[in-house]
């Protein structure tokens, strides 16, 4: 700790080095005394605040450093155990009449950097000071982080709830940034109608501007198997209503570039004939300039900007044969998206290419299989719309919009989400602000004192009835009002399926992924599984998406060659015409092929069946 | 119809026995379990060991998670969980803890005795009678300050205390309380290396044994060691070498043979797996316990056991270590009979195992005659319904080579 010396260093006179921003400048005596002295001239604003300096007995060294790219953060200074922002100052910055520079300037808070960190003493909170210390926080919030310190009654949640919720606030859909309807980012979401929480740590003004959820009536019961592990039952009626309604907004780039030859792209409707034209039907939608309109509707594969480019190579034969030197390379939607033609951009590059950006909107109304969550790490996926006469009721006819099942609380232990459900509804029913920033907010006793005044149950319990049934529900339930986001997972953005569709060029076996139209792989474990069943016939039929027939040379069991044109098999490698056809996996030839270029000889023995 | 196991037969038959049943009703008996056993039987053909393998791997993904652990309790802390699974599995020659638990003959259920036996039993090293060791580099001799209580705990008398080391080459005496210890070709190098060999030197007991601890279970004493040496405990007078174990698999194969070492898988796996909470039907241990053992040795799961002397090449090249495998079938010329249900897989052929193991064959005329004509391609025509068969040779690599002998 900062001034505690081991025995060995009391009898050493004190020496220390000084290194300013890394480079050794000095070789000094009482280093602690040096220190100390630069750090009263820092706060007595002689010399810059941005300058940090930290001593290291151990190492005998003096650190200053005053250049750029260190991170700093503000404590308040301790002096003599008392901090040196007293009541006075605090009121005086509360009206007005002071402000952070002050601080600075006065030496009340300072800066710290990692370095100078190591010589410091700091409490947690005000209370906490002893003499030993040498600076307090500013508040405890300041452990926390952005989004951490964004979830209400966060103390009250375990650990790696408050983790979970931090990061899910990062994927929340809200309102990504004021300019959004002038930007043309590849792709970004925005919600319809976001709304600020209801209950709010007092943190930030800022993030007030980009809100990213809405506030929602939640009732915390079963509704049928419907939300088990973590599925969500949600108000159909609600969603019709433009609840967690958002647009998912994409650009598609395209230059029109020149080549070397003074050839360049062409942008128009391409002309028949040209190599890949995709036929007069897929350029309809363009308008008579190759670009598509503002408000047409798109699908997959639609084609946006008709472009021709010419081709790099012609060989001698096209030449003569005199097909166009020309090849289609329109831009067109993504595989799986589809939308509305929102903006057109023409504009250029540096280069002076001409540049187009279409931009394509996506209306994302909650369907099943989006994934919604509370701000206490609490996610989960929506199984099931229900319109809001199914749903239950309460004899006021309020209307959950949202079925959370109580089988999420136990294991996972996040108080803070009941707590924000019954702040939420008081808040709701008495339009008092109700403060739930972390280690320093309206005590839960307060809240339910609230609730009483209303002349509801303070514990949030009410007595629901069966939408469908009209039957009350024997036990009461816990029901109040929670801020929830609508998370960047879309199964619009997901779904995939395949039956045929694109291989690869080397294997011959299907593509990988969504965007490639790829195939589902059954895996290795899954095959282990078709054995263990026995299924013989079915595994094989699993397996041959890559089936090919290789003729075999009866007599060496090598590939044989097959010419197509006089429909007669030959071996390379022995001659005989005496060929077998044995289907196989292509990628098992392959390998055939690949373990011959090793120089392995690979044979085949055939026999007839 | 299948017959009955004799164990069940056995059980039927007590039962019937006692219950004092009439002939008819024990017939009925019989008849009705042996319907049961036959539909509990496998198929032929049935892949046995991918369900075995799918049932015991299920469990020990669920291992890797959570591992239970006993803190605190009396006895000897032995590995357990997914590292003890994968030391048995993996044939390793010595456990990381070895353990034995020794039970003991009837006239011996008594305390003092048991005390007796553990005592004999437990290794006492050198260094637990000395207190502390002077080493004389000048005469280079190692003078040690003997413990004489505890000699005499262990029932060696005073005069005879400097025969307790019995190291080779080496003179000892006693210069009253002190022993002396001169090694006969002494030199400065060696004499503090030497102290250690002194210390560490065995004085009483069975090697290796370095824990023993006596518990009660149910009304008998047993006694569970750290370390383990079966031969040696099993001479003890007293100890019941029918119910005496180890857990050093390679052990129990030395000193009872492979089927010893069989069961002793089949039951050390068998407690790892209970012991976690887990259970596995007994049938699939004893299916990999008899594929480790069967060839009268201990053979490991793996690269170096089973799946690494796989009949099979493209089996051995797509498992582990490719290029090892192809090469060495490249040089030896190795013949793949693609008996196998991988390599049938990886040639998209099907597979010899459920339906693919059989084939029908029928003799209807018209079918027989077009046989004939379209002889050549039947493959392409069979080629789902029944596989082609091949066999596959490598022969001689190195393209060089070939060419040469092309020519020839």
């Amino acid at each position: 700790m900062n001034g505690k010396r081991t025995r060995k260093e009391v009898q050493k006179p004190r020496e220390a080095s000084v290194y300013l921003n890394g480079k050794l400048v000095a070789r000094i005596k009482e280093p602690e005394k040096f220190v100390e002295a630069i750090r009263k001239k820092r706060r007595n604003n002689l010399i810059s605040h941005e300058v940090n300096i930290a001593y290291f007995p151990e190492f005998e060294d003096v650190v200053i450093n005053t250049v750029h790219g260190r991170a700093r953060r503000p404590l308040v200074i301790v002096e003599n155990g008392k901090s040196k922002f007293t009541q006075e100052l605090k009121d005086k910055l509360a009206s007005g009449k002071i402000n952070w520079n002050y601080l600075i300037q006065q030496g009340i808070v300072e800066y710290l950097d990692a370095e100078e960190e190591e010589n410091a003493y700091i409490a947690l909170r005000e209370e906490d000071i002893t003499k030993d210390h040498t600076h307090v926080e500013l508040d405890p919030v300041v452990i926390l982080g952005i989004s951490a310190s964004l979830i209400p009654y966060m103390e009250y949640n375990r650990g790696d709830r408050i983790n979970y919720g931090a990061k899910m606030v990062g994927q929340a859909i809200g309102i990504p940034m004021k300019n959004f309807l002038a930007r043309t980012d590849t792709k970004y979401n925005a919600m319809v109608y976001p709304q600020l929480p209801l209950i709010q740590a007092d943190i930030s003004t800022i993030m007030d501007e980009y809100p990213g959820g809405q506030n929602i009536v939640i009732a915390v019961m079963c509704y049928d198997g419907y939300n088990m592990n973590d599925a969500i039952v949600l108000n159909k009626s609600s969603v019709d209503r433009g609840l967690f309604r958002s647009y998912y907004f994409r650009t598609y780039e395209t230059v029109k570039k020149k080549y070397w030859g003074g050839q360049e792209d062409e942008i128009a409707i391409p002309e028949p004939g040209i190599r890949g034209h995709r036929g007069e039907d897929a350029y309809r939608e363009l308008a008579e300039d190759g670009i598509i309109n503002p408000e047409t509707p798109v699908s997959s594969d639609s084609v946006l900007v008709g472009k021709t480019s010419p081709l790099r190579f012609l060989s001698g034969e096209d030449f003569a044969t005199g097909i166009e030197n020309k090849r289609e390379t329109s831009m067109t939607v993504r595989y799986g998206e589809s939308g509305i033609v929102d903006e057109v951009f023409i504009t250029e590059t540096t280069d002076a290419y001409q540049l187009l950006k279409i931009r394509i909107r996506d209306q994302r109304i909650p369907e099943i299989g989006d994934k919604l969550a509370s701000r206490h790490g609490q996610k989960g996926i929506i199984s099931l719309l229900v319109p809001q006469e199914d749903m239950p009721f309460t004899s006021d006819g309020v209307i959950p919009d949202l079925i959370f099942n109580p089988h999420a609380i136990p294991s996972r232990m996040t108080v803070g989400q009941l707590l924000e459900l019954l702040a939420g509804k008081a808040r709701a029913l008495s339009g008092k602000d109700i403060d739930a920033s972390a280690f320093n907010h309206m005590k839960e006793p307060e809240i339910r004192k609230l609730m009483k005044s209303l002349g509801f149950r303070d514990d949030g319990k009410q007595t629901l009835y069966d939408g469908r049934t009209g039957k009350k529900y024997e036990v009461m339930i816990f029901t109040g009002l929670s801020y929830y986001m609508k998370l960047d997972h879309m199964v619009a953005d997901k779904i995939h399926a395949r039956s045929r569709g694109p291989v690869t060029l080397l294997t011959r076996q299907p593509t990988e992924g969504r965007a490639k139209r790829g195939g589902l792989r059954l895996g290795e474990m899954e095959q282990q599984c078709l054995v263990g069943h026995g299924a013989a016939l079915v595994l094989k039929e699993r397996f041959d998406s890559d089936k090919t027939m290789i003729p075999i040379c009866k007599k060496c069991g090598m590939m044989a060659i097959h010419d197509v044109v006089k429909n007669k098999s030959t071996c390379a490698h022995c001659k005989s015409t005496e060929v077998a056809w044995v289907e196989t996996a292509y990628a098992f030839k392959l390998t055939l092929d690949e373990m011959m270029s090793m120089g392995v000889m690979t044979n085949l023995e055939v026999e007839e069946v | 119809m299948t017959g009955l196991p004799p164990k069940i037969v056995r059980e039927i038959e007590e039962y019937a026995e006692r219950k004092k049943l009439s002939e008819q009703k024990r017939q009925k008996i019989m008849e009705t379990a042996r319907e049961l056993y036959s539909k509990s039987l496998y198929d032929a053909e049935e892949p046995v060991g991918v369900v075995a393998a799918q049932s015991l791997s299920e469990p020990a993904t669920q291992m890797t998670m959570r591992t239970y652990h006993f803190a605190g309790t009396a006895g000897i802390q032995v590995t357990l969980g997914l590292p003890r699974l994968l030391e048995i599995f993996d044939a390793r020659k010595e456990p990381k803890t070895p353990t034995m638990t020794i039970r003991l003959e009837k006239d011996y259920q008594d305390i003092e005795k048991v005390r007796k036996i553990a005592e004999q039993i437990r290794e006492v090293k050198a260094k637990d009678a000395i207190l502390s060791t002077v080493v004389d580099l000048t005469d280079l001799f190692i003078r040690c300050r003997l413990n004489f209580e505890k000699l005499e705990e262990l029932g060696i008398p005073r005069e005879k205390a400097h025969k307790i080391i019995k190291l080779r080459n080496v003179e000892t005496s006693l210069e009253g309380d002190e022993l002396v210890v001169k090694p006969k070709n002494a030199d400065l190098k060696t004499i503090h290396k030497f102290k250690y060999s002194v210390l560490e030197s065995h004085i009483k007991g069975i090697k290796g044994i370095s824990q023993v601890v006596v518990t009660k279970e149910g009304d008998e004493w047993i006694i569970t060691t750290l370390g383990s040496n079966l031969a040696k405990v099993f001479a003890i007078e007293g100890v019941d070498y029918t119910r005496t174990v180890s857990n050093n698999i390679f052990e129990i194969y030395d000193v009872l043979g492979v089927e010893a070492a069989r069961n002793a898988i089949m039951n050390q796996s068998k407690y790892t797996i209970e012991e976690q909470g887990l259970g596995i039907d007994i049938r699939y241990i004893m299916l990999l316990a008899d594929l480790m053992t069967v060839d009268g040795e201990i053979k490991a799961i793996g690269r170096y056991g089973i799946s690494g002397q796989k009949a099979s090449v493209l089996v051995r090249a797509s498992f582990e270590e490719t290029k090892k495998h192809l090469v060495g079938a490249s040089v030896r010329g190795e013949k793949d009979e693609l008996r196998g249900t991988i390599e049938n897989i990886m040639m998209n052929q099907v597979a010899p195992i459920g339906t693919g193991a059989f084939e029908l064959v029928g003799r209807i005329p018209e079918l027989a005659g077009q046989k004939a004509s379209g002889e050549k391609k039947t493959k392409k025509k069979a080629g789902t319904a029944s596989a082609a068969k091949k066999g596959k040779t490598k022969t001689k690599s190195e393209s060089g080579k070939k060419a040469g002998e092309n020519k020839k």
